[in-house]
């Protein structure tokens, strides 16, 4: 019943990996053009990548982009980790069905929606201290979006969290306050992680919210690719999709390894924890029939 | 069993305060916001609308003065459905979207289902590997993606599919693959197949082998086992991937935009338009409010399909 | 190494019944050997219980009777017909799952239709519905018919997945672990209640069991299974008082096994202060080495220096003695932990009525360890 013994599994997972990988391969394979059309190889060159360190504005929005997604996803950290807390402990209040609603809804709310709501928003005359389209707009857009995210992914990992851990702290004199630093956030560091790492990426892949809330001083990369979208295609587009390939790619090679070796370290460990009575150990095992090999 | 927090009521309060301020400030006020704007009525200004309420000097309760043209608007073209050389540019916009977004539904499913089942069923050792060339795509910028099917679909002697077929001989002349519907659904399916495959591999590789066995070792030919176990019982993971598509994709406003040109106009192109170019937010906001509107089922048959998998865990 | 127990592998066919017949039956997985040349004869409507620890195989084998997996070797014959070529879902078979593989998603009716809804040609509704009638009466769970499986409790999920695999009437019904999943008062409980459901239906079973408790109560045989190979075949009462080997010795309850080579018809042994005697029966070579495996019940005890009918002496007697290093009393009998003047213990397990007013021997107290040499049982490997 496995794929292995079926050619018709492998062949449909080959097929669709195709269909999702040629697209991106193709332009990669472009961006290395000498020629001006993306769609056509006149011989090998790396100039596609030169003009892509000199161009200026496109390097203002990388960097607003990673600045606005570096900001925006700590944000969303924080607000997120606060808003799985009311989820998953605080119990039932009044108004808590509003909330779990609220922070989930802008996952599946149309992007236009929310952004034209945003905008709504930072436009009103009686929020003008919010400081208007801009930067700041887009930032609190984003956070806005992550948090639901991150609430997710930590509200689930709270849940499985072993409470008892918290309450041994607190049993052995530790204050409430404490206990959150040193037994929560550790335990739950992963969920943490891993949420950041999404709302980053979120914030740097986003457009429509972008594009509706910045201002001529606030152009993020993705307004800036659609921009140049729309006034005709380059190799230049190619040389930076492959950059973002390569880094991406890199990113997820490196976080996998990291996230085996903590899976490995754990298990060493538990190991370790369980052999701190090697003694008790085989003798339990060794007077259990059904343990004994 | 009572098992309170342990925050202190102080703490717990501040603690709460933080993601309600921000959520009611960020969510619910600007939600409020394109209801009371709806209502407005457009106006070349800064904000470009007129409030539907004013406070008079004095008064103890607002002036009313709701302006309902752009429900209007949309009613109208409900009612001239039917009627020949009517303008029924929301309508059909609407139309578009929502037959689109069922299709890039459907080919989602039908594409992701044998896909998420393969790789629930791959060893496991390959399995995270394979699950991660899935999310791999997603996580490089989605504006490059659609780009790529641009350069693909070029409908020059230049696109890439066009000098396949031409190179092929399965054609003449190249064919006029960009700006029309069908780019518009490749692009969204390639776009949305990881929402739809990864809830369905999380639900299928949950499913227990030892079923499977049981309904064969009841005499069900595999093709009823299928039927009868596999299907009914992913039925979580098929509603959850197709609603995590469906919604999204009826709000798309990126992908027609690039690849269906003008002649796909959809519904979320519509807002933008209308917020853009054309300065009428009251329209907007009020296509916006019948966005929601239509989407309210399918997001509570998410939600309580979601919730109802957390209480099965 | 031979599967010993002939006699027991043989019972079925000497009757002239063998319903079931497995040869050398051999699966292997990647490199480990999970079921290794076995051969095996059950006659018509008998109960075989396959016993070992978790991996010794005994599950693999059942899925190979199962069709679940394909044997690398071997045959099965069922009833005069082959069923190598058979696949799972066309064998004369079925299987109780352990923790039961109830659909979630169905009734209990509907889990009992199933798998007579795959019968070709196929039955009416009528049909089915009269013999999932008959089935839930059979296991009395008429009233739960519309309930899902979660709303079960877990005998009652159990007696649901019975009348699911009864409900084709198998010619050979397959327990897997049938009663792990429950708690061990209710296990008890229903061990005799499915033995005698299953005896009632007359069908033939093959259960797989960790539990020998299980395996002596429900079946009529047993087949101990040890790293793939059957080691030794035979009624529950043959297997506890005449092992043949270490393996089934120590699995099945508690034993005192004694290594040493045989000298002058007895037993030179190192941990024993004196040579042992040997079973007058044992046929042995000068200089073989084998062990003797003495059941705790079988070892009396007496306190140093009294003289009495269970404290045996002299000829054809082994004893020794030791001090009580341990006692767990158990209600019905004690066992005591004698330790040797060598350091060697010795299991004695004494009914609590022996001591009848006297005070039982306590931690610390000198004490004597004795048995006839008659019960102790030789084992070459």
């Amino acid at each position: 019943m496995s794929a292995r013994s079926r050619p018709g599994a492998t062949a449909w997972l080959l097929a669709v990996y195709v269909f999702l990988y040629v697209p991106i391969l193709c332009l990669i394979v472009f961006s290395f053009t000498a020629g001006e059309i993306t769609t056509q190889f006149d011989g090998f060159s790396l100039r596609w990548y030169a003009e892509l360190a000199r161009d200026a504005e496109l390097i203002d929005a990388v960097l607003l982009s990673l600045r606005v997604g570096a900001l925006a996803a700590t944000a969303a950290v924080v607000v997120g980790t606060a808003a799985a807390f009311v989820l998953a402990r605080f119990g039932r209040y009044p108004g808590s069905a509003a909330f779990a609603g609220m922070t989930t809804a802008p996952m599946v709310m149309p992007e236009v929606v929310i952004g034209l709501s945003l905008v709504l928003l930072f436009t009103h005359p009686l929020f003008a201290f919010l400081g208007g389209r801009g930067v700041a707009a887009i930032w609190a857009a984003h956070t806005t979006l992550c948090t639901a995210y991150v609430t997710v992914l930590v509200q689930s990992r709270l849940r499985e969290m072993d409470r008892s851990l918290e309450e041994a702290a607190l049993d052995l004199g530790c204050p409430p306050f404490k206990v959150f630093f040193v037994i929560t956030v550790p335990v739950i560091a992963p969920a943490l992680m891993a949420g950041w790492l999404l709302a980053f990426t979120l914030s740097m892949d986003d457009f429509v919210l972008a594009a509706m809330l910045s201002d001529p001083g606030s152009t993020t990369l993705p307004v800036l690719v659609f921009a140049r979208l729309h006034h005709g295609l380059k190799p230049e587009i190619n040389a930076l999709a492959t950059v973002i390939v390569a880094v991406v790619s890199l990113a997820v090679v490196v976080a996998n390894r990291a996230m085996l070796s903590a899976q490995r370290t754990r298990a060493a460990a538990l190991r370790h924890a369980a052999g701190i009575s090697p003694g008790s150990v085989s003798a339990v095992t060794l007077s259990h029939p059904d343990m004994r090999r | 069993m009572k098992r309170q927090s342990f925050f202190l009521a102080r703490g717990r309060f501040w603690v709460g305060m933080l993601p309600w301020a921000w959520m009611l400030l960020f969510f619910a006020l600007p939600f409020a916001l394109i209801l009371k704007v709806s209502l407005s009525t457009p106006e070349l200004a800064i904000p470009p609308y007129v409030p539907p309420f004013v406070m008079e000097p004095g008064a103890v309760l607002p002036h009313l003065r709701p302006d309902l043209a752009s429900y209007r608007r949309l009613h109208d073209e409900l009612l001239a459905l039917g009627t020949s050389g009517a303008d029924l540019q929301y309508l059909s916009a609407w139309g578009n979207s929502l037959l689109l977004a069922a299709l890039t539904t459907l080919l989602c499913l039908l594409i992701g289902y044998p896909f998420a089942y393969h790789i629930a069923r791959s060893r496991e050792a390959a399995r995270n590997t394979l699950l991660m060339l899935v999310m791999l795509p997603f996580w490089t910028s989605f504006l490059l993606r659609v780009y790529a099917w641009m350069v693909l679909l070029d409908s020059s002697e230049l696109g890439l599919v066009n000098r396949l077929l031409l190179a092929a001989g399965l054609v003449d002349a190249p064919l006029q693959l960009l700006y029309n519907a069908g780019a518009v659904l490749v692009g969204m399916v390639y776009s949305y197949l990881p929402f739809m495959v990864l809830p369905l591999y999380a639900n299928l590789v949950k499913l227990d082998q030892r079923l499977l066995e049981a309904a064969a070792d009841l005499g069900a030919r595999p093709w009823t086992t299928f039927l009868r176990v596999t299907l009914p019982l992913s039925r979580r993971g098929i509603v959850a991937g197709s609603m995590l598509v469906f919604i999204p994709a009826v709000g798309e406003f990126v992908i027609p935009d690039l690849l269906g040109g003008g002649d796909v106009l959809m519904i979320g192109r519509k807002i933008w338009d209308d917020f853009g170019p054309n300065q009428d937010w009251p329209m907007a906001a009020a296509v916006a409010v019948t966005m929601v509107l239509v989407l309210i089922a399918p997001i509570v048959l998410l939600h309580r399909h979601g919730r109802n998998a957390e209480e099965e865990q | 190494m031979e599967p010993d127990g002939e006699k027991g592998a043989d019972w079925g066919a000497k009757r002239g019944q063998a319903y079931l017949r497995i040869e050398g039956a051999t699966k292997r997985f990647d490199d480990t050997l999970a079921v290794d040349d076995v051969s095996l004869a059950i006659a018509e409507r008998e109960i075989f219980a396959l016993l070992g620890s978790s991996g010794c195989g005994k599950s693999t084998l059942l899925r190979m009777l199962a069709g679940l997996e394909t044997p690398d070797a071997g045959r099965i014959v069922l009833d005069g017909e082959d069923l190598a070529a058979v696949p799972a879902h066309r064998r004369p078979t079925n299987m109780m799952f352990q923790s039961y593989a109830l659909f979630p998603h169905m009734t209990v009716e509907a889990n009992v239709a199933f798998g007579l809804w795959q019968e070709r040609p196929r039955l009416t509704r009528a049909e089915v519905e009269a013999r999932v009638a008959e089935m839930l009466e059979l296991v009395q769970m008429q009233r739960y018919a519309r309930r899902k499986p979660h709303e079960l409790s877990g005998g009652q999920q159990q007696r649901v997945a019975l009348a699911r695999s009864l409900a084709k009437e198998p010619k050979l019904l397959l327990l897997d672990e049938p009663l792990a999943a429950l708690d061990k008062k209710i296990r008890q409980r229903t061990q005799l209640e499915l033995v005698n459901l299953i005896e009632r239906v007359g069908v033939t079973c093959i259960l797989v069991t960790h539990d020998q408790e299980e395996a002596m109560t429900m079946a009529g045989r047993i087949g101990v299974m040890s790293e793939g190979r059957l080691l030794q075949v035979g009624t529950p009462g043959e297997i506890y008082e005449t092992p043949t080997c270490r393996f089934t010795a120590e699995f099945i309850g508690e034993t005192n096994l004694f290594r040493g080579r045989v000298e002058g018809g007895a037993l030179a042994c190192e941990d024993f202060p004196a040579a042992i005697l040997l079973p007058p029966d044992a046929a042995l070579a000068e200089g073989d080495e084998v062990w003797v495996s003495v059941r705790p019940e079988r070892v009396r005890l007496s306190r140093a220096g009294a003289a009495s009918s269970h404290a045996p002496d002299g000829a054809g007697c082994n004893a020794a003695s030791g001090e009580v290093a341990d006692i767990a009393y158990l209600g019905s009998h004690s066992v005591y932990h004698v330790r040797l003047a060598n350091g060697r213990i010795v299991i004695a397990s004494v009914p609590s009525v022996h001591w009848g007013d006297a005070p039982p021997p306590t931690w610390g107290d000198a004490v004597r360890v004795a048995w006839f040499a008659p019960d102790g049982v030789v084992l070459t490997r």
